[in-house]
């Protein structure tokens, strides 16, 4: 049995000049396995990630047939019902950990929050929790970053203590969105090898949210490809620099190549059927 | 690897802060001696004159002048009279030839405790109406608070003081009436109780005079009301704009992520976030409350701080307005220098 079964989601926005959808019918299915979706900006990637967990925010609304997570229907889960999964099986690491941390509370008082509010620990259980979390994510000098603010830390350090507060709880499934755009190169690649360690250490679903084809094509297993809220192709990842599809061939001709030719890059050629409604 | 800094120096450098924080406000002190010093001289009132009268002889006029300092130049006039402000003499009332500093000691605790139960009022209100109505914009929570705020904002304290009156205590009888006490009391308080803090509520409650205590919160529940009411107006609103700007950053979405319940998102998450900007907006207006109430007490025969200003003005007790002014702008100062320490104390960004 899958681990998360989507079928028509479609998500909404009323703004005054009429409804606008960002999603636009996306339906697919995911086991214990890392899958990949890629789109421009605006093709509805987040989106589609925040639907998973319920959290678009007003006026935003969410429309489903069915949102199966691990036999429970999220689609008509009351909100009680969502919180407990959020804390416990679903998690979502972001962007830029400037700002999903919070910036007035110390890095050990964000860590420890589900551990002392949910599930009920004691101080110092808490913390002996959270400083092995922040050793899993190969921090070496844990405890002075539980006391540090995150303006102290650096961008991956930042986002390895985000990871760290996400898998705390051992979640099934992990919506990993854009982790390490907001990283320099070097870092990126560290945060990742971290990730990609832990989620198969772990066995965790992953939803792999990145606009980096490169990047989707070698550290996932399947790939959604998605246009303005659909998804065009759906591929093994091993397949996709042979993709069929104009948009996804056409995002694929706009990478630059060390060595290539020097010519512009083209843009996308968004004349075919496909590119319409 | 980190670039966390170790606690010593951390504190450190919070200490030498405050120090440069002191450092500004002794300068803005001088400054505003600077400013009354210059007023007194130009104001038309001789102070020579106004001390003794309009029938003195030269020779008297003179010996006046001479034993105000009056002969010195004028930048030892000012270096005098700075050293007396430091020394905390504000000069003498022409009115009533008391201290100033005294009499100001007098009627300032009346105005502060007015002030901070307004204040208090405005806050425990203002606070959670601005954040009901922020999380849930366009409701009719929403509208209330909002509409509730407009006519906080646009009716004059003095008319809303009035009908308060009539009101409460004319027609309902269920408040006191004007001034701090029924007469009675006054009597019990000045002559049978220590007067620790000129704060009646205070100083009756350390009396354990209960029936005065009980007597003077009746009195000052309408005034501290109408002013708590338009303190509440301006929290609510900034409160409310603050909060919703919060709830739309990441961390919030990441707290929503952790499973964490609506309350304390809101509450913890959110509300750590808001006190930064908004100790600023409670203090500045806790500052207008102290120096601007001057409508208020008059409406209610309040003997505080703005009722002596405005009586020094009638009677052209000059050194007495420009000792009023410099407390007021010694509150404010103050005011402001602790939103500084208190901001730094919220956000742990602007400590280094």
């Amino acid at each position: 049995m899958s681990l998360l079964e989507v079928e028509n989601l479609r998500v909404t926005f009323s703004t005054e000049t009429g409804p606008v959808e960002a999603v636009r019918g996306v339906s697919f299915q995911l086991g214990r396995e890392r899958l990949g979706i890629v789109g421009e900006s605006g093709s509805g990637k987040t989106m589609t990630g925040r639907a998973v967990l319920r959290l678009i925010r007003p006026p935003g609304k969410i429309q489903t047939d069915r949102m199966i997570f691990d036999g429970q229907d999220l689609s008509k889960a009351s909100e009680r019902d969502m919180r407990a999964l959020r804390g416990r099986r679903i998690a979502m690491v972001m962007q830029d950990p400037k700002y999903s941390l919070n910036p007035v509370m110390r890095v050990g008082d964000q860590l420890t929050e589900g551990l002392r509010q949910r599930d009920r620990l004691g101080a110092a259980e808490a913390r002996k929790k959270a400083l092995a979390a922040l050793e899993a994510v190969q921090i070496r000098d844990p405890e002075r970053v539980m006391d540090a603010y995150p303006h102290e830390l650096s961008g991956g350090m930042g986002q390895r203590v985000m990871i760290a507060m996400m898998l705390i709880p051992e979640p099934d499934l992990l919506i990993a969105d854009e982790p390490t755009s907001a990283l320099d190169v070097t870092v990126q690649a560290e945060v990742l090898s971290i990730l990609d360690g832990l989620v198969r250490e772990r066995g965790m679903g992953l939803i792999f949210i990145s606009h980096d084809l490169r990047l989707v094509a070698r550290f996932c297993d399947r790939v959604l490809v998605m246009y303005k809220g659909r998804v065009v192709e759906e591929l093994v990842a091993r397949d996709l620099m042979a993709a069929q599809h104009p948009y996804t061939r056409g995002l694929l001709n706009c990478l630059p190549r060390i060595g290539g030719s020097r010519a512009p890059l083209p843009g996308l050629d968004r004349t075919g059927t496909w590119a319409n409604d | 690897m980190t670039t966390t800094q170790n606690t010593p120096a951390r504190s450190l450098a919070f200490l030498r802060q405050i120090a440069g924080g002191l450092t500004t406000l002794a300068i803005t002190l001088l400054g505003l001696l600077l400013v009354t010093f210059f007023i007194g001289r130009v104001v038309p009132i001789d102070p020579v004159l106004s001390i003794v009268g309009e029938r003195a002889t030269a020779a008297q006029y003179e010996a006046a002048r001479v034993a105000l300092g009056l002969d010195q130049p004028l930048w030892k006039q000012f270096g005098i009279y700075v050293l007396d402000a430091v020394q905390g003499d504000l000069g003498t009332s022409i009115r009533t030839g008391a201290p100033i500093i005294g009499e100001i000691a007098r009627y300032f605790p009346a105005t502060l405790e007015l002030a901070t139960l307004g204040t208090i009022i405005g806050v425990i209100v203002g606070v959670p109406a601005g954040v009901l109505a922020a999380t849930r914009p366009g409701s009719l929570a929403d509208q209330v608070v909002r509409l509730v705020g407009l006519m906080g904002y646009s009716m004059p304290v003095f008319w809303l003081g009035l009908i308060g009156l009539l009101v409460f205590y004319g027609h309902l009888d269920w408040v006191g009436g004007p001034g701090r006490l029924d007469p009675v009391y006054e009597m019990m308080l000045e002559f049978s109780m220590t007067q620790y803090t000129g704060a009646i509520l205070i100083d009756t409650a350390l009396n354990g005079a209960w029936e005065v205590f009980a007597n003077a919160l009746s009195h000052i529940v309408l005034p501290a009301g109408i002013l708590g009411y338009v303190s509440m107006a301006y929290i609510s609103r900034m409160t409310r704009s603050f909060m919703m700007n919060e709830l739309g950053q990441e961390y919030i979405t990441t707290a929503r992520v952790k499973g964490m319940p609506e309350w304390r998102v809101i509450w913890v998450h959110a509300m750590k976030n808001v006190m930064v900007p908004l100790i600023t907006v409670i203090a500045l207006s806790y500052a207008y409350l102290l120096e601007g109430s001057v409508l208020t007490e008059t409406i209610f025969a309040w003997p505080g701080l703005g009722s002596y200003i405005t009586d020094a003005l009638f009677t052209a007790d000059m050194p007495a307005v420009l000792g009023g002014t410099i407390v007021v702008g010694v509150v404010f100062v103050t005011l402001n220098m602790a939103s500084d320490i208190l901001y730094r104390l919220v956000d742990p960004r602007a400590r280094t």
